[in-house]
């Protein structure tokens, strides 16, 4: 099963190293490079939403923050926005820790509204602080390179750090810690685990590499403003369908959803004109009903099932 | 002084009006325990259902309202029924998944709307949409006034509703504790199809009541998806009078904050208010009265 897991990974890598050999033309390298921040996002959501059982209707706050962070440095000082790459992912960590002292306390649903609500704090914090932030006009950089395939790669190490730190979190201690707090937080106070604080593990590099994606995104798009980068439903609700599409909780399931996301939503958008997001919300309800653990989830399922009856058919022969 | 006469009443007759919508989401969110974020974009389809029986028909929003309300409970009990009920037995890692469902329904809500009527904004022009009525040196709207005061008829209404009919106390049964309605022989499933379709209902008489008051537009439900967050969780999840109070301080509290602080910060101030009140009275208004 490890070398299984150890295999698909390698050639899903040399399949995403190669994938530019194929795919050349501007507008198809930047659908994936969409998916590659997407994917990150996810990833982030998934450790602290999917692990831990903490959803966040909030991510918007720490991937505003990473973006902001690079187009302030530039903005103010006139500093290469790409040290907004290191500055973006420590602001939103910096961050996210009063915002995890305020918000543990609470549970369930509360949580997930009071992230919502902080969120939208900061939406309008950065649209009425206008000397600081610009604004609503936000912020319009040059960027410094052109050329899809720098930002493909970029990107994609970025995406392989972000995998490989939340796969290595939720495999250790931390990650065990994490998911007996999702499944009984009572019971996992009773054991001795200190709750509170093993929330703060999980949402700490989750802000981080929201952050990261964030700088990420202000470098590629050149363009951010309060209304895009802090937006309620088409960054802190994405994420979560992102997650939920995919698969919660599983390592690879923010990767396939962010690429179907994307892939999904670009599709409909040049075939179905207006209608494209209709269609994308009734796909949204029927995927949520139907498959409620998301594609790579129900994949796992039917997997573990066939084992199953591998194993039963073997002991009922011999 | 006139200037704070003005915005407290102002606040206090929009309160009114938000806190009907509130009180359908405070139903919703007692009896089934789910964040319903297409509370917004059901008020805004009872506003386009007004608006159209308006622009079409020439009825006035007042009456228009008493069509919108059957629809949106139509709609309600549709939703509940086929969709969100589906959720309650199927298994997954997280709850939330309730949630995601009604963020895919506002999606399609908000999205038809747009499909039908554009994006464009759209008013409804009445004889009496400028009228001002005066108290002092003080000015006060007519279609505020009027929208109050009915606002505040259906809450009485409501309550009367839920405390002394047999459908209204298994309502209030089922938020308190489902498990126990179900054994007493309360169809919680039925009931939960009801309580939606009471609460959309609400959500359109509350947008008809401000659709001489607002610009209508199919992006509208995220105001007031907004708004019915903060006063639910200020009055109490489930609570009546609650979401009642929690509406007239919101309303203080936005219209103090634009006239006192700037227009760009209204909004801050509810929200701040919203996570005061989750840290310290985690139970709203609700559980300050009870104790």
């Amino acid at each position: 099963m490890k070398n299984k897991n150890i295999v698909f990974t390698l050639l899903f890598a040399l399949f995403a190293v190669l994938l530019p050999l194929f795919v050349k033309a501007p507008y198809q390298m930047h659908i994936l490079i969409l998916i590659i921040i997407w994917s990150v996002i996810g990833t982030a959501w998934n450790l602290l939403g999917g692990y831990a059982g903490q959803v966040s209707f909030g991510h918007a706050a720490f991937f505003g923050l990473g973006a902001y962070a690079a187009g302030l440095l530039k903005f103010h000082y006139d500093i290469s926005p790409w040290w907004g790459m290191l500055l973006g992912p420590v602001a939103a960590s910096v961050i996210s820790l009063p915002i995890g002292l305020i918000c543990f306390r609470l549970r369930g649903p509360y949580f997930a509204l009071a992230m919502l609500a902080l969120g939208e704090i900061f939406r309008l914090l950065f649209t009425n602080l206008t000397s600081f932030t610009n604004g609503a006009r936000g912020i319009l950089i040059m960027p410094e390179i052109t050329g899809k395939m720098f930002y493909y790669y970029l990107g994609l190490a970025m995406l392989a750090l972000t995998l490989l730190t939340t796969y290595l979190i939720v495999h250790s201690k931390v990650g065990y810690y994490l998911v007996s707090i999702r499944e009984d937080q009572d019971a996992a106070t009773s054991l001795g685990i200190p709750t509170t604080r093993y929330k703060n593990y999980a949402l700490l590099p989750s802000a981080f590499f929201t952050g990261l994606a964030g700088a990420f995104y202000m470098n590629y798009v050149a363009f951010i403003d309060p209304n895009i980068v802090f937006n309620l439903s088409n960054v802190s609700v994405m994420v979560i369908l992102v997650v939920m599409l995919g698969g919660v909780a599983t390592t690879w399931g923010p990767t396939v959803g962010a690429a179907m996301y994307i892939f999904l939503g670009e599709l409909f958008r040049t075939t179905l004109g207006s209608a494209n997001v209709l269609v994308f919300g009734i796909l949204v309800c029927l995927i949520i009903m139907f498959l409620p653990n998301g594609v790579v989830g129900e994949i796992n399922i039917l997997m573990k099932q066939a084992a199953a009856r591998k194993k039963t058919s073997l002991a009922g022969g011999a | 002084m006139v200037l704070f006469g003005q915005t407290v009443i102002c606040g206090i007759l929009l309160g009114g009006m938000y806190a009907l919508i509130a009180i359908g989401m405070t139903l919703i969110m007692g009896v089934m325990k789910i964040i319903n974020l297409a509370h917004g974009a059901l008020v805004m389809v009872g506003m386009y259902v007004t608006y159209v029986c308006f622009k079409e028909f020439g009825i006035d929003p007042y009456i228009g309202m008493f069509l919108a309300m059957p629809v949106l409970f139509f709609i309600g009990c549709l939703i509940q029924k086929y969709m969100i009920n589906r959720l309650v037995e199927v298994d997954s890692i997280l709850p939330e998944n309730q949630v995601l469902l009604t963020v895919g329904i506002m999606l399609v809500l908000t999205e038809s709307a747009r499909l039908i009527f554009k994006s464009d904004y759209r008013s409804v022009a009445t004889s009496y949409s400028s009228k001002v009525a005066f108290l002092g040196d003080m000015s006060i709207s007519v279609p505020m006034l009027t929208g109050f005061f009915i606002a505040m008829i259906f809450t009485l209404i409501l309550h009367l509703f839920l405390t002394k009919t047999d459908i209204g106390r298994s309502i209030r049964a089922t938020a308190q504790d489902r498990d126990a309605a179900v054994y007493m022989g309360v169809n919680s499933s039925r009931i939960t199809m009801i309580t939606f379709g009471i609460g959309s209902a609400l959500a359109a008489a509350g947008g008809s009541l401000l659709l001489p008051l607002f610009y209508l537009f199919p992006d509208i439900g995220h105001l007031f998806t907004a708004k019915s967050f903060i006063i639910t969780i200020l009055g109490g999840m489930g609570s009546t009078m609650g979401a009642a109070v929690g509406g007239l301080v919101l309303g203080i509290a936005e219209s103090l904050g634009a006239t006192y602080i700037s227009m760009g910060y209204k909004d801050i101030v509810g929200l701040v208010i919203f996570l005061l009140v989750l840290l310290f009275l985690p139970g709203g208004l609700k559980s300050i009265v009870k104790r």
